[in-house]
């Protein structure tokens, strides 16, 4: 049996395309489960076991309360991460070397991107701070001074700061 | 009252798009033209009742009235009006309100360029893009309705997002996206229609090839102006991050690009007709794609779509697209066997068919990770992401080998080339090329990619600069014409050829751009205390103190830098701030930027504390300092790119007349052109 040299040519082609297309999506498949992100919580990082170790994790929760540690000379940052306001509420160490940002406080909501290793200590490389944009209905006669809010800031009543926002778009 | 007002027209505008799809899609397929004065006037009520509701909508918002829910949603008296009018997109309903106006503007737009064609073709095509009207209307009577009345309506409302009244660059950012988004709807039209009449031929491809422009063109600059908003607006250094919101916007750009490039083959040689229709309506597909992704929060969650009032109607709809244009294309399939083929390996058709695959890749690979994370939750239960680094690795190599393909395809001829002059025409350009990376190896920059993205740069720049300069030289020494004459003529000849290489230098600024500002990035973090000084890159930033001020929506803390730039110079001064917006929780930062040609210095503010509450008594704040090197010729690519847009799509004398002649083309109608007059009157 002969092909037509026309047959064999759309043939190839074909082929080529199909090898070519296999190829891609198994370089892609392949690239994708070493980039993933995991999302956890303290109590779902906490239950993985070994396969906590290694991969970058978003571990989400609540900073417990008076677990803030600050250094500003050596620029370390050490706080645990909770799974809920109640002091025994599940908690993981988490250290990182950013300087926290402006509304960074007590049992507020973060995310912190990083790894865990076997010392129970997670590492972090990036720190978001979850905006709530609560509706904050104004209260009768008042009207805010920026003098007030240039002294209050750091007290936390006003919490702040834009490293939260990377992932929000229209 | 004014609720019921824009409820109204919504409603009527759904009645006038269902009316006119029913009718355009029957009588047309009927080969009868008995409904096309009827289409028309389904298209002109589509338009009044869409325009009417969104007036009504900015009415409502204007006189800030509460009881309309959207407005009790968004609104706030103490917002500046500009924001209070552009505030109309700034949520879910009142995004897809907006996004029924631009359709209806484009539709009836689309109508009126081409109502001296085909009537027939007219009506299914007219049809086609009716429906998806009524998909639109459907969501803004039902599922998204911004009219809604409240029973007991609110004083005042909070606002819109702060993130959105931050920066001036949202006034125009979300209109360029949709009139990119939105315009797809309408090449989608005219290749459905195509299909569904089974007569697909080149009177067609005109319509279908300029309106893909027009619309590749607005996605194009919304979506570079996005990059910058996120720049300017978000002050956490940086302008992509491969989120599914960026990644929504730029799956629809990589097949309508490709789409631009194939269709020339398709005109030239006859051949991609099948290929060349499926981009059409898979950039359709995927701007419905990305609209459900984005405005379902779908992301937030698999599981929480369904609680968003849009989710389930936004899948349906996907759904049917996608049964309808695979159904049509395999039903079509015969219709559009290729002609002629490839002659010469070394032709422009083959670099347009390698471009053309190298898309289809890209495609894949965004779409894959795009996708993954909702696959991985709604079947293994599982809450992952996938990393920027994924995107990186896999779109790197292929943006490689297209821009290397952006340079040899303007220089190859269509059907055969000589070797012996490709080869000459090479040694410049790949000569530039090597001094190219040899000068910036010399001048101290490494790392593989950047440079052979400098190089590959140089090599397309000079490519195409060549070409637009070979037919005006021509033209001055043959003609003895001057330059400017030389210049207009020449491009007024080969207006897309011309067009299309000023587009190809606008996205060698952006390549060019993208990998001098992703590879030689400089960032430090510095806490210090008032008249402390710290170094981030060549620059000395000396912090001079916190102030404070009011601005009618917002109050702000700024700490104020003075900049001395690397060698010396006179010092500028730079404000990094935090805005306090009335009635939100969260202060949003404003990145301070010192833009030059060379490199922006970018400072945000990460923290800071008062005299009272500061330890020592002095005031201190924390800045995150970024160093970008060429990073504004991203967005400076913008009016090149546009300028090249225009130049491409300005209809030429000749066109107008091959428009004009379609009738003929597409059989015997009885006078289609009186049909016309009388629908228009």
């Amino acid at each position: 049996m002969s092909m037509s040299p026309a047959v064999r040519n759309r043939l190839i082609a074909v082929a080529a395309l199909v090898v070519a297309a296999g190829g891609l999506a198994f370089i892609a498949f392949g690239n994708l489960g070493e980039n993933l992100v995991y999302y956890w919580s303290p109590k779902e990082l906490l239950s993985q076991g070994e396969r906590a170790y290694g991969p970058t994790i978003r571990l989400g929760g609540l900073v417990k309360a008076g677990s803030i540690q600050w250094n500003a000379a050596h620029t370390e940052l050490q706080f645990r991460v909770a799974e809920g306001r109640e002091a025994d509420a599940p908690n993981v160490l988490v250290r990182s070397t950013e300087v926290p940002p402006q509304m960074f406080r007590d049992n507020i909501g973060v995310v912190v991107e990083g790894t865990y290793s076997e010392a129970a200590v997670f590492q972090s490389n990036r720190l978001m701070v979850n905006h709530s944009n609560e509706y904050r209905a104004p209260k009768e006669g008042e009207q805010r001074n920026w003098k007030e809010t240039v002294t209050d800031a750091s007290a936390a009543t006003s919490p702040a700061a834009g490293s939260s926002a990377q992932t929000v778009k229209p | 009252m004014t609720g019921t007002v824009g409820y109204g027209f919504v409603l009527a505008g759904l009645a006038c798009a269902a009316f006119g799809a029913v009718v355009g899609l029957t009588t047309g397929l009927k080969r009868s033209d008995a409904g096309w004065v009827w289409v028309q006037r389904a298209v002109w009520g589509f338009f009044l009742c869409l325009i009417g509701a969104n007036l009504t909508m900015e009415y409502a918002l204007l006189t800030h009235d509460f009881s309309v829910k959207y407005v009790a949603q968004v609104g706030s008296r103490a917002t500046p009006t500009v924001f209070t009018v552009v505030s109309l997109w700034s949520a879910l309903e009142g995004s897809i309100l907006f996004w029924g106006a631009i359709l209806a503007i484009y539709v009836l737009a689309f109508m009126l360029l081409h109502r001296r064609e085909n009537p027939r073709a007219m009506s299914v095509a007219l049809g086609v893009m009716l429906a998806v009207g009524v998909f639109f209307a459907f969501l803004i009577a039902g599922p998204a309705n911004p009219f809604h009345t409240l029973p007991n309506p609110p004083a005042d409302g909070p606002g819109p997002n702060p993130l959105l009244q931050n920066h001036a660059l949202m006034i125009i950012h979300p209109p360029m996206l949709y009139l990119g988004y939105v315009g797809m709807t309408v090449p989608f039209g005219v290749a459905a229609a195509a299909l569904l009449r089974g007569e697909i031929n080149a009177a067609w491809m005109v319509p279908l090839r300029r309106w893909m422009l027009v619309a590749w063109t607005f996605l194009s600059v919304g979506i570079i102006l996005g990059g910058w908003w996120a720049y300017a607006v978000l002050g956490w250094g940086g302008y992509w991050a491969w989120d599914p919101v960026e990644n929504a916007s730029f799956l629809p750009w990589l097949t309508a690009t490709a789409f631009i490039h194939s269709t020339m083959v398709q005109e030239r040689k006859r051949m991609l007709k099948l290929w060349t229709l499926s981009l059409a309506l898979s950039t359709f597909v995927l701007t419905i794609l990305g609209t459900f992704m984005t405005r379902s929060g779908v992301f937030n969650s698999v599981h929480s779509f369904t609680q968003s009032d849009i989710g389930p109607t936004f899948l349906v709809f996907l759904a049917v697209l996608l049964v309808f244009c695979i159904g049509l294309l395999a039903a079509r399939g015969h219709l559009l066997v290729a002609e002629e083929g490839i002659r010469s390996p070394l032709s422009r058709e083959t670099t347009i068919l390698l471009n053309n695959l190298v898309f289809a890749a890209l495609t894949f690979v965004v779409l894959v990770g795009t996708l993954h994370p909702l696959i991985a939750e709604s079947l293994f239960d599982k809450r992952v992401s996938v990393g920027a680094p994924y995107f990186d690795k896999l779109t790197l190599p292929f943006w490689t080998v297209m821009l290397f393909l952006m340079g040899v395809g303007p220089m190859l001829p269509w059907g055969s080339a000589d070797r012996e002059k490709v080869r000459g025409q090479f040694l410049l350009p790949g000569g530039v090329a090597l001094a190219t990376v040899a000068a910036c190896f010399a001048a101290g920059l490494r790392g593989g990619y950047a440079l052979a993205v400098f190089g590959l740069a140089a090599f397309v720049a000079v490519i195409n600069v060549r070409e637009l300069v070979i037919p005006v030289r021509a033209r001055m020494r043959e003609r003895s014409e001057g330059l400017v004459t030389a210049v207009v003529e020449s491009a007024s000849r080969a207006r897309r050829r011309f067009g299309g290489y000023v587009v190809h230098l606008g996205i060698v600024m952006v390549a060019v751009a993208v990998a001098a500002s992703q590879s030689y990035v400089t960032h430090t973090t510095a806490t210090v205390k008032k008249g402390e000084t710290f170094k981030a890159g060549g620059y000395e930033l000396k912090f001079l103190g916190l102030t404070g001020g009011r601005e009618p929506h917002r109050e702000y803390v700024a700490a104020r830098l003075e900049v001395v730039p690397p060698g010396g110079g006179a010092p500028d001064e730079l404000a990094p701030r935090m805005n306090y917006y009335e009635m939100s929780t969260d202060p949003i930062g404003t990145p301070g930027v010192r833009s030059t040609a060379r490199e922006d210095l970018y400072v945000s503010l990460l923290a800071f504390s008062g005299q009272a509450k500061s330890p020592d008594g002095v005031e201190t704040a924390s800045f995150n300092t970024w160093i970008f090197p060429l990073v504004g010729w991203i967005w400076w690519a913008i009016p090149v790119l546009v300028g090249g847009s225009l130049i491409a799509m300005w209809p030429s004398r000749r066109a107008k007349v091959a428009l004009a002649g379609t009738p003929a083309v597409a059989g015997a109608g009885p006078a289609p052109d009186a049909a016309v007059q009388k629908g228009a009157a």
